[in-house]
Parts: structure tokens; sequence; C-alpha cells
């Protein structure tokens, strides 16, 4: 089993997978998966497309119902919660094309992730404290669009929407924050300041990572975990998976 | 000005919108219009009800109930059986086969009172069941399909079949509901003539000061967080679902505010023209409804109305010159509006008139309000309830 490569342990993982298959009609995307993140991790999953990466964040999230195996965080079950009990049990994701709500300003963007007013009399008198405001501001600040608030969300750009989508993830305060190709589409001065989020933002918590970019994934990684054909098939540091014959085969050689 | 009531208003250009309204409902046509005209404005303003809801169900909410006279139709039920069984008292039933059962039942060979209508005896039940009914068949509608994720163009189609169920059984109960005549003959309201024409004109300005009531409410929703998460949610549903929020319970909440309000509509419709029958429950009614909220602009409180009054004056002047007609014109129109002007004479008034206005006066368009003006004028912010 190659679940725990470096041979040892501290502490329980934030999240544990095990065994967990997916089957669409018979194909199976993600099949006996064991993946592990230790707390205050940045672990990123690579792999060709079709591997089952996006799947995998979709189980997670219960955007997708496991077929059969297990998700605990913080030694909960996840495969059985509704989507919104699983973001209020701490886990935040980023969906792959930016997904941000553009008719609404940044500011309000921010707002709506915020852990409070969340059921339907809540948000009916929901009240903007200073609290609300102080933290909408701070994340703004920490993802560069400080100047924006009060711009409507569909005149950003592409890596702007990109930040913004990261900065409502971060308006929740996960313990477990997953990005789906978090780069994708951005110029390679943008790239170089989300990697200086990342890095900010990791502290503190876990975060899951998809990304296609090798200098990305290399200036961030703590962990890597190659995704072949819905199963593991390398994992380790960023160095270790580059050497491994098999990674280079089916994924770095072309 | 105190932020609530701002909010309510909907700041400077909101307040000037409802007072022009407010002027031209409560000024204007009572001034002007003979009795039998007013009346019939009072009709149309029950059916803004509908529309009002269905701009915070439909054009914030992105959920397009195509059977909104269901709620209105249940509404104007609750309210005519109260005033049936006031009608229908043993002295002015005398010559009935069962004296004191509405006539309908009599000719339906009914002997006693059905155990449904026992409790519209009271007023007070009556006033509550008006709006707890139809709220209580949307929630559950809304539970069964938003929960399961139906949406879209499938709830739409949902809500007709139901709009068409009920009114088929509606018709098929003669003994109960009086059929496809509908329950006619309504007289008093605890004995006050509602036919008699300063009766009309209470209840004109009563409907009129409810429908205030109601637009007032919407605003504060829209004002609220929860305004603001029904134009997330038509926007970007998943990423509502996974920011920690219940979108069915939102849904669920919208649609049954939508019914209230429709319903509210529905009985001032029985109080007003004095009686209720199942052409206001089926298919059509719940698709002119539709088509007054887009005409008005679905994205305006205000527009609706407008909508509505419109739509209506032209409906009763084709429909009296060219009857065969009508239904064409009105399907033509609903095209017109939704290909190229999705955001109805509300749209266009924020995209033409205010500049119009603003040339007028010999001003900058961009004068006063700088949030709004900043933005591409032909793309106008659903969160602003203009005019």
């Amino acid at each position: 089993m190659n679940s725990s490569p470096l041979g040892f342990q501290l502490a329980k993982p934030v999240l544990a997978i095990e065994g967990l298959t997916v089957s669409f009609d018979g194909f199976k995307a993600v099949n006996d998966l064991n993946l592990y993140v230790d707390r205050n991790e940045v672990h990123v999953v690579i792999g060709p497309n079709g591997a089952g990466k996006t799947t995998v964040l979709d189980l997670i999230c219960g955007k997708t119902r496991a077929t059969a195996g297990s998700i605990e965080f913080n030694g909960r079950e996840l495969t059985r919660m509704k989507e919104f009990d699983i973001v209020r049990a701490g886990v935040g994701r980023k969906f792959q094309n930016p997904s941000i709500y553009e008719n609404l300003t940044v500011f309000e963007n921010l707002e709506m992730s915020y852990p409070e007013g969340r059921k339907v009399f809540g948000a009916l008198f929901f009240k903007r404290s200073a609290a609300v405001v102080a933290r909408v501001e701070e994340v703004a600040g920490q993802i560069f669009l400080a100047e924006r608030l009060h711009q409507q969300a569909d005149l950003l750009s592409h890596g702007q929407k990109q930040w913004l989508e990261i900065g409502m993830l971060l308006m929740q305060d996960p313990e477990l924050l997953m990005l789906d190709e978090p780069v994708a589409g951005m110029s390679v001065s943008e790239r170089a300041q989300t990697a200086e989020l990342l890095k900010l933002i990791s502290q503190g918590r876990s975060v899951l990572v998809i990304e296609h970019d090798m200098e990305f994934v290399k200036s961030i990684a703590h962990k890597v975990t190659v995704l072949h054909q819905g199963r593991v098939l390398a994992e380790g540091s960023m160095e270790a998976v580059q050497r491994d014959p098999k990674v280079i085969e089916v994924y770095l050689g072309h | 000005m105190n932020k609530a009531i701002d909010n309510l208003l909907g700041g400077r250009q909101g307040a000037f919108g409802l007072l022009v309204l407010a002027a031209l409902i409560l000024l204007v046509f009572p001034l002007t219009l003979d009795i039998f005209r007013l009346t019939m404005v009072g009709k149309y303003l029950t059916y803004a009800f509908v529309a009002v809801g269905l701009v915070l169900c439909w054009g914030y909410g992105g959920i397009l109930s195509l059977g909104q006279g269901i709620f209105f139709g249940l509404g104007g039920y609750c309210m005519a059986m109260f005033l049936k069984l006031e009608a229908s008292d043993p002295e002015s039933t005398k010559i009935q086969s069962t004296p004191g059962i509405p006539d309908f039942m009599d000719w339906n060979q009914l002997t006693e009172l059905p155990w449904l209508w026992q409790p519209f005896h009271s007023l007070g039940f009556t006033l509550v069941a008006v709006i707890a009914v139809p709220v209580l068949l949307a929630f559950i509608i809304g539970l069964a399909m938003f929960k399961r994720r139906v949406g879209d163009v499938y709830f739409s189609i949902v809500t007709q079949a139901i709009a068409a169920i009920l009114t088929i059984l509606i018709i098929g109960q003669q003994g109960l509901t009086g059929g496809v005549n509908g329950i006619t003959d309504l007289k008093t309201l605890l004995g006050w003539d509602i036919r008699s024409d300063s009766a009309k004109v209470v209840l004109y300005f009563v409907n009129a000061a409810l429908l205030f009531a109601c637009i007032l409410l919407a605003r504060f929703v829209l004002a609220s967080k929860l305004g603001r998460l029904l134009v997330a949610m038509r926007d970007k549903e998943e990423r509502v679902r996974f920011s920690g929020y219940d979108v069915a319970s939102f849904k669920i909440f919208v649609f049954c505010l939508a019914a209230a309000f429709s319903a509210v509509g529905g009985a001032l419709f029985t109080l007003q023209v004095g009686f209720m029958s199942p052409s206001f429950v089926g298919i059509v009614p719940s698709i002119e409804m539709v088509i007054f909220a887009a005409v008005g602009g679905r994205l305006s409180l205000l527009g609706a109305v407008y909508g509505t009054l419109l739509v209506s004056f032209g409906k009763t002047y084709f429909s009296e010159s060219f009857p065969e007609l009508w239904l064409y014109l009105m399907g033509g129109l609903f095209i017109v509006v939704v290909l190229y002007f999705p955001n109805g004479l509300a749209g266009l008034w924020k995209s033409q008139g205010q500049r119009l206005v603003a040339r007028l006066r010999r001003k900058p368009v961009s004068a006063p309000d700088t949030s709004s003006a900043s933005r591409p004028a032909a793309k106008s912010s659903p969160l602003e309830t203009t005019p």
C-alpha cells in the first residue's frame, strides 16, 4: 500500500479517503482510491485528462455520490452528508471554471460566503455588521481585489475572477480548501501572485489542489499524488514523483 | 434617512417611483374614472399581486411558475366560500329543498353542508385560510420539486400540470365547488353590501393599500441578504450550494411568498368582482400573469404593476373590438418582449427613459447616482428596482 510513502505519520490526517470507488454506468472513474491529506499540508493531485481528479473533488464535496468506500474528514464520514453540511463542517471547494456571482459586486460576492445568515430567516434579517465588513475587506486585500470591492463581478478579468472565488472560500475559513485548477487561464505574473497567495492562505489549513502547470505545482506542493485511470500511480515529493518512470510514461513524458 | 426605511423605499429613485405609482393609483384613477372603470382597474390590480410575486420568484429567483393561477384561485375560493355561506342564510334560501346551504349544492342534491365548508362560517378562519391554504400547497410543491432539484423548464411544466389538474378537480366536484360556474352571487361581508358603489370604492382603496404593502415587503426581501442570495442562485446555483446554503429552502421560501401574494390578490378579486370561477385557476390565466410580469419587467416590482395595468387595458380594449385576435396579439407581445426587451418596460425606462429625462433637464446622464451610472446602460443591475 502506498498510502503513507513517507513511512511515518505524526497525527491523524485531516482527510482520509479509503477504498473510494465511483462507477458511472460501469465505468469506474475513481477505483479503490486511497488518499490522505495531512494537517497544514498543501497536497497537489496531478494526472492526465480523465484520470478522475475532478471526480475526487466532486466526491469529497458531495457533488457526486460514491459507489463504495469512505471519506473521513476530521472523524466525520462525508459520503452520506448533504453538500451544505459538508461545507459547514469545514470543506471549501473552488470549481474549475471561475464560479462567481456576476450580477453582484465583489463585496457582495465575498459577503455571500460569510458563515452567518445561512438559513432562510437568518438571511432575511442578516445585518452587515462591522465584523462582516472588516472580514470582507481583509480577504479582499489578500486576493488583490481591495480596490475593486464595489465593482460588479462580471467586469473582472479571468484571473481576478479566479482570485475572487478563492476569496469566497477564504470567507468560509475552511479547514480543508480544495482548488480545481486555480491558475488555469492566468498570465505568468498572475500565476506567481497566486502561488504567493496559496502560501499565505495555506497557513493553518490543509489545501488540496488539482493542477496541470508543473512550475506552479513545484512552487507550492508539499506532497504530490499522481492519479491514473482512477487510481494512485505514485505519491511523494515533487522530485520523487518526477523521477518515477511510471509517471514519466503516462503523464510527464509527453 | 434611516437605513431600514431607505432599503424599503429603494433609495431616492425607488421612493420617487413608488410615489408616482401611488399618485396614479390613489389619486388619478379614482378622480378620473367612473365607478365601472374604477372597479375594472381594481380587478386588474388584483392581478398585479401575482405579477409582483412573479418578479420575486421568476425575475430574481429564476423560478418560472406557470401555475400562479393556482394560488390566486385558491385564495379567491377561500374568500368566496365565506361570502357564499353568508349569502346562503336559511331565510334567503328558503325556496331550496335544503335551505341554508349554497344554491349550487342544492342543485346537486346535497342535503347538508360538506365538512370542508364548515370552518368557512368564521371570517377569522377564512382570512387565515386565504393565505395558509395556497402557501401550504406551494410549500408541498416546492418541497417535492426543489429538494429533488427539479428546476427550470421541468418545474414550469409541473406547475402548469398542477394548474390544469386543479381546474379539472374544481370543475368535476360540482357539488363542492360550484363546478364550471364557480361560486357566484356573493352579496355581503359581515352584513356590508359589497355590491354597492361605496363598497367598491372602499375595496379599491383596500386593494391598493395591500398591493403597496406587498411591494414594500418584496423590497424588504430583495434588499436583504436573501435577495442577493436569490440573484446568486440564479447566476450560479452550484456555487451557492457549495458555499454552505440549502438552496432548496430558499427556493421554497420565495415560491411560498409569491403564492401568498397571489392568494391575497385572489381574495381581493373575489371581493371586488363578486365571484370566483375555475377560469382564473387554469393555465391560460397563469400564463397571462407571467406576461404581465414580463411586459412590465421581471426585475422591477413597480414595472410589474404597470405591465399588469397596460396588458389588461389592452386586453379589455382589443377583446371588445377584435375578440378573436386578442390571444394571438398577446402571444406575439410575449415573444417580442422576451426577444427584444428582456427587462420589459422597466428595462426600457432604465436604458432610454432616464436618459431622456436627464437630457431634458440638460444634465449629464451620470450626474447624481454614480453607482448605477457607472455600469453599462444595456445591462441593468438586477438589484435595482426601478422605475
